[in-house]
């Protein structure tokens, strides 16, 4: 009886997203903001990544949000962690020769891909979020292959509450100094294509970079040492 | 072009079918990684590099090692 009333419901449901979504042609813009920021994009932000145009400086406000739900998450988890008693002190298998070797090789070359993806974030395709993923799992791989290494914690927090702050501190200089509303682009744009461009899309991006980094990693030293 | 994209659906609605009715975890787990791995190739192949980047590190990568690392310290097999 349980089961027909909730396939009914279930099929309610479809038939709602279906009238829902019948009117809409596939595939066709419906708004113009997407053609304005692919045509005016480039010269209005100076980043040649639109994407990274768009998330950081067209709607650099929801990207703020974005990185607080990321440190709320790694906040909550620490917090469940540490109400757990721990199980006294747990021994350490070493790993193997090969894996060993190929962790202390792999690490820094990982750390630099992640490095390069987030500061070419407003060149290339990647960015703050992209590359402090993939600097994560190079600590990762430390946890897996170098079991005896622990990173210190306190650098880490250390890390992501500059990181934080200088995102806070960017958006906060543009209120005052720039277009006058928060995250605004007042440093020069220079000279499109190049390193050094597009004003504060790049120091912001290294500061997500460097946040979501340490606060990916401390999630995965929350969970493989204090539990 | 049409031919790849849908046999990788194809894979792809197998593996998370097979992730929900895996028994064991660890296996539905890797089925849920291969999930996001080749979401990551078709977002690649649909010209968002940005967000392939994301999903392959982020989904495949990440996500995985918290799921077997709370397996290992849970159980493995479900009931």
């Amino acid at each position: 009886m349980k089961k027909i009333i909730s396939l009914i419901l279930l099929f309610i449901i479809c038939l709602g997203i279906v009238f829902c979504l019948q009117d809409i042609p596939f595939g066709a813009a419906k708004t113009k903001v997407g053609h304005y920021y692919i045509d005016n994009g480039r010269e209005e932000t100076g980043a040649t990544n639109i994407v990274t145009s768009v998330v950081l400086n067209y709607r650099g406000f929801d990207t703020l949000g974005e990185v607080t739900i990321l440190f709320l998450a790694a906040i909550g988890l620490g917090a469940v962690l540490a109400t757990l008693k721990k199980k006294g002190k747990r021994q350490i298998e070493p790993a193997s020769l090969i894996l060993k070797t190929g962790c202390r090789f792999l690490f820094p070359l990982i750390l630099l891909f992640g490095a390069y993806i987030f500061i070419h974030g407003h060149l290339t395709p990647g960015g703050g979020f992209q590359g402090g993923a993939i600097i994560a799992s190079a600590f990762l791989l430390v946890y897996l292959g170098c079991r005896e290494r622990k990173i210190n914690e306190v650098a880490n927090k250390i890390t992501e509450s500059i990181a934080g702050l200088v995102f806070i501190v960017m958006g906060l200089i543009g209120l005052t100094v720039g277009g006058h509303y928060f995250l605004s682009n007042f440093m020069p744009k220079g000279e499109i294509n190049t390193l050094f461009s597009s004003g504060i899309i790049p120091i912001i991006y290294i500061a997500i970079g460097f946040k979501v980094g340490s606060e990916l990693t401390g999630i995965i030293d929350n969970l493989m040492e204090k539990s | 072009m049409i031919i790849i994209i849908s046999l990788l659906v194809i894979i792809m609605l197998t593996a998370a079918v097979s992730a929900i009715f895996f028994k064991d975890l660890l296996n539905a787990v890797i089925a849920a990684c291969m999930v996001s791995l080749i979401a990551s190739v078709l977002f690649y192949l649909l010209q968002a590099p940005d967000v392939a980047m994301a999903e392959a590190s982020i989904g495949a990568a990440l996500v995985a090692a918290i799921f077997i690392i709370a397996i290992s310290k849970t159980k493995r097999h479900e009931e």
